[in-house]
């Protein structure tokens, strides 16, 4: 089976302030919340903490069921299965914004947690967003169509679908992406997915709805 | 032939891809390499044959995944002895008549080192030392480590292959687009620190074409001493059809390689997606080139984890608050082991100019073993700048220099036989430049020239270790003019000498100067500018002086040390900005310490707090002000009118007020409730929100035990028996990490049964808690709170 892994590194994705916002856990920022995060995207452009960097391949995968089999490895997952149904191939990957933003997180956990609070939102919107913007990004070069995407933990696919994603992709030397024993990644701001190509799944980008976890705390 | 004699005349060439090319033969997706020493001998045989029969010097064992995360001892042994063997075989089969060489070739683990991820420093070390030694047993001529993108993680390796054979050591890393590694190393701060752990050769390889990474080749060529490695992609993978297909030529590859050559780099070959024939092009083209020479280039440079720092243009700032002497506030952090205090002492002197951070722990109430490390560990996680590692007690000094995250600076040695003995291995292994002060066991002499006496007997002690002139940086030694008139000029006088003839660097901990004398600031400031006048290269002092601090911009200014005056501007814009930093709210209306804290305005809170100290007790200012605050702020969280990021910016303003209080009166005791331990569970990594409820539980007066995160159940059930703890709380965000949460319950149940255990985090649910027969699952930070004041209500 012949697959290739590209990497590709980003500039520019615009902050959106109103995820970064609803990641620190408020419904709505009064001007002191909005200043605070303010300083701390200054912070992230002086200490040019955020660097994009993504590694992906497509492949062929037949969906039987509740299985997904990509040829590399095979995907049990009823979820899954249902968002990649009709797609003849799926485009995974790993994004990162890297290490500086997580030296920020750990330098005010011990300063100031409330800043540390708004580094780890801020954080989770830029890897959010960035995935969303390569993901565009290769829609329009390709001129195709994904489904949501659909990451290892989400739903029915167990965490463990993490060391074959990352056999396929190795982006501990591609991208400086890490998975430790807990199968948790780091550099911590760093999502992998599968999402699929040109299949019947709409990404109507309201996965929440879709997802069994009915009682979190980020559901809109 | 030697290998290290051959690279001293020569150039060296290097073979190129093997991961690439056995994928090109059917290597599998998560198959493992190695295992095709066994299983494809024969492919990986011809391979090799192939590279040396195109000129390759030296051919790296197919060993780059070969360590113990991925096969059993048994295992792991069989591969490494096959792919040695496998070379071994390739050199007698080719025809090549070059010197050939067998590089075992160690690639990265795969994991990121703590804190960030979750392999510590010595089990890396031991990881590396197991394939290092298996790879000396069965034959490899050079260690090749390679392809590493955190220079953490290529210390590891560093130290593992010295410590286990005298093999060369070549490193080449692996820099991304921005010139850099993953976690942050630009070349010249891997140079400064690989140079210093005495490896044979450094470079770059894998990631990028010979084009891309030009730049990073020429940092390493300005700044090496050593031989510089050079083996590039084959340009970038482009996917053609769905196979992956570098774009770079043969040709091209071996002519951009070949002009490396002729600019000074002398170690070349080829990384991904190169061939035996992009190999024959380029020694082809290298065939005629002489080796340029390499000049040593003397430089004094000490590195963090992103970058090094040069003695050279300006005098540089050693911060020295992080040390407890005349520190009260210091030595209670130190013996409360308040790890934010001191953080936050090195990032103001970041923050305030300092280039190197002073790091002393030294008090007679704590074990310098183990809390120099541990500190230099903490700082080394969050702040850029070197360290200087400063200790009396050699112990602590080789276990900080060893965890150190580039190369340290070391204060000190001195002339004493017994110092020198004691921190020149520990320099020479770790690769530290050395603070040398010019005292013996015959004390500190009174002239300029019996200084320099024993300036000279410690560079020729140096010299048996085998450390660099340029490593040693004399103090001369700064001794208070208000017991000896004459001491200040003793000391520039020496200074002045000992530069001239040793042509080594200086520092000076300049604050000494003016011990028993009133405005300290001012004598500090002056003899500076002497000393900077006489030369002077390094000083430790108070980068919170600004009178000192404009000492040492203005003087670089005035110099032509400071091209277009840009530090100078920056320094006197900083000043004027923080000079007129208009306040969140204006000084002119004093808002009241409980709108303060409500407001979550933390400046206003610390100053409220002090003009309320002037006529109320502490207690009346914690009862009637700052508990009253926290209240209205709690409730309108649980009523969800505040949101968690005013919660905590409001306990930030209340700690501020707390941290006033604590420092004009001794009150502290007094607002105690309890002890609380407090920890994220073994095997999770997030603390964020176990610090949310520490920040909150303190605010609320109890003692907050922090264990940190990660933590083994039998280290909190120690600490809560030690201590009989009434309260616990533990915390974890991952459902892989609810079993270690489960067990620590149950322990704590066993041998601790008075202490009751609060748990929490993402993935918990009331269910879950009650199971593992926790006494209270907490939803948020306040509900720990609420519960834990019941609980010290009812005791």
């Amino acid at each position: 089976m012949e697959y290739t892994v590209e990497t590709k590194t980003y500039s520019g994705v615009p902050v959106n302030y109103g995820e970064a916002i609803r990641y620190a856990g408020a419904k709505a920022a009064d001007e002191n919340l909005y200043a605070l995060i303010k300083s701390c995207i200054e912070e992230c452009d002086k200490e040019n903490a955020v660097n994009y960097a993504v590694c992906f391949a497509v492949l062929p995968v037949k969906v039987d069921g509740d299985a997904a089999d990509f040829s590399a490895f095979t995907f049990k997952s009823k979820n899954l299965a249902y968002v990649l149904r009709g797609a003849k191939s799926a485009l995974i990957f790993a994004c990162t914004v890297g290490m500086g933003i997580d030296r920020l997180i750990k330098k005010y956990s011990e300063l100031n947690p409330a800043r540390a609070l708004v580094f780890q939102a801020l954080g989770a919107e830029r890897v959010e967003t960035f995935t969303d913007f390569f993901i565009k990004d290769y829609e329009k070069t390709f001129g195709i169509e994904t489904s949501p995407r659909f990451s290892a933990g989400y739903g029915d696919l167990s965490l463990n679908a993490q060391k074959d994603i990352f056999n396929l992709l190795k982006p501990e030397k591609r991208l400086g992406l890490t998975l430790n024993d807990s199968l948790l990644m780091s550099p911590s701001k760093s999502v992998t997915a599968i999402a699929g190509i040109n299949g019947l799944c709409q990404n109507d980008k309201s996965s929440c709805k879709d997802c069994t976890k009915k009682d979190c705390g980020y559901r809109r | 032939m030697d290998i290290r004699q051959f690279i001293k005349e020569n150039n060296l060439i290097l073979d190129g891809a093997t991961g690439t090319e056995l994928q090109n033969v059917g290597l599998k997706v998560g198959e493992l390499p190695e295992r095709w020493n066994i299983s494809h001998k024969d492919v990986l045989i011809s391979l090799h044959k192939a590279y040396y029969d195109a000129g390759s010097n030296v051919v790296s064992a197919n060993t780059f995944g070969a360590n113990s995360l991925h096969y059993d001892d048994a295992e792991l042994e069989e591969v490494i002895s096959a792919a040695i063997e496998n070379v071994k075989t390739a050199r007698e089969l080719s025809t090549g008549t070059q010197p050939k060489f067998i590089a075992a070739d160690i690639g990265p683990t795969g994991k990121l080192l703590q804190p960030y991820g979750d392999l510590s420093f010595e089990r890396a070390v031991e990881i590396f030392a197991k394939t290092v030694k298996l790879c000396v047993k069965y034959g490899a001529e050079i260690i090749f480590i390679q392809t590493m993108n955190d220079s953490y993680e290529t210390k590891a390796a560093v130290i593992a292959a010295k410590e286990n054979c005298d093999l060369p050591v070549f490193v080449s890393n692996a820099y991304g687009k921005n010139g850099k590694l993953m976690t942050g190393a630009t070349p010249s701060a891997m140079s400064c620190m690989l140079e210093g752990l005495n490896v044979d050769a450094v470079g770059v390889n894998c990631s990028y074409g010979p084009d891309e990474l030009s730049g990073v080749i020429d940092e390493l060529l300005d700044c090496s001493s050593l031989p510089v490695i050079f083996m590039p992609n084959a340009g970038i993978p482009k996917n053609v059809n769905g196979k992956a297909v570098y774009d770079l030529a043969a040709e091209d590859f071996s002519e951009s390689v070949a002009k490396a050559v002729k600019e000074g780099v002398r170690i070349v070959g080829g990384c991904c997606g190169t061939s035996p024939n992009y190999i024959k092009l380029l020694s082809e083209k290298i065939k005629g080139l002489p080796a340029k020479e390499i000049v040593p280039k003397g430089l004094t440079r000490i590195s963090s984890y992103s970058h090094e720092v040069r003695c050279g243009n300006k005098t540089l700032v050693i911060g020295e608050r992080i040390n407890p002497t005349g520190k009260k506030r210091f030595k209670q952090a130190l013996i409360d082991d308040d790890k934010s205090y001191i953080l936050k002492e090195g990032v103001s002197q970041a923050e305030c100019g300092a280039d190197i951070l002073d790091v002393n722990v030294g008090i007679p109430d704590i074990d310098e073993k183990t809390v120099l490390p541990e500190t230099v560990a903490n700082l080394q996680a969050v702040i850029d700048l070197p360290l200087q590692i400063d200790t009396s007690d050699f112990v602590a000094m080789e276990k900080a220099a060893r965890l150190y995250n580039g190369k340290p600076l070391i204060n000190s040695v001195n002339g004493k036989k017994e110092s020198m003995d004691a921190v020149f291995p520990i320099a020479k292994k770790y690769g530290g430049a050395i603070i040398a002060l010019t005292l013996d066991e015959n004390g500190i002499p009174l002239t300029a020239n019996g200084r320099l006496k024993i300036a000279e007997k410690i560079l020729k002690e140096a010299e048996k270790y085998g450390i660099k002139k340029e490593d040693i940086i004399f103090d001369t030694l700064c001794m208070t003019v208000s017991s000896s008139p004459d001491a200040a000029r003793v000391t520039l006088d020496a200074l002045k000498l000992i530069k001239e003839k040793t042509d080594c660097r200086t520092s000076l901990g300049v604050s000494n100067v003016s011990f028993g004398l009133p405005d300290r600031e001012t004598l500090n400031a002056e003899f500076l500018t002497l000393a900077m006048n006489y030369g002077l290269d390094m000083a430790i002092i108070n980068p919170f002086s600004e009178r000192v601090m404009k000492s040492v911009y203005a003087y670089s200014a005035l110099t032509g040390k400071d091209v277009n005056f840009e530090k100078y501007i920056e320094f006197a814009t900083r000043n004027a900005a923080t000079a007129q930093k208009p306040a969140t709210v204006s000084d002119n209306t004093e808002i009241g310490l409980k709108t303060a804290i409500i407001k979550g305005f933390t400046d206003e809170a610390a100053k409220s707090a002090a003009r309320l100290l002037t006529d109320k007790a502490p207690l009346e200012v914690i009862n009637e002000e700052i508990i009253p605050a926290l209240d209205s702020v709690g409730k309108g969280y649980e009523e969800k009118t505040v949101y968690l990021p005013q919660l905590l910016m409001s306990a930030e303003a209340a700690k501020a007020a707390f941290g006033i209080i604590k420092e004009k009166s001794a009150v502290k005791s007094g607002t105690i409730k309890c002890d609380f331990v407090i920890a994220t569970v073994h095997g999770d990594i997030h603390d964020i929100g176990k610090n949310i409820v520490k920040l909150l539980l303190e605010n609320y007066g109890f003692n907050v035990i922090d264990l940190g995160k990660d933590v083994p159940p039998e280290t909190i059930v120690d600490e809560v028996v030690k201590r009989h703890v009434p309260l616990c709380g533990l915390s974890a965000l991952m459902t892989t990490t609810v079993p270690a949460m489960e067990k620590t319950v149950q322990l704590l149940k066993q041998r601790a049964p008075w202490c009751k255990v609060i748990v929490g985090g993402a993935v918990l649910t009331k269910e879950y808690a009650d199971k593992m027969g926790a006494d209270k699952y907490a939803l948020d930070a306040m509900e720990t709170v609420r519960y834990a004041d019941k609980i010290f209500n009812e005791l």
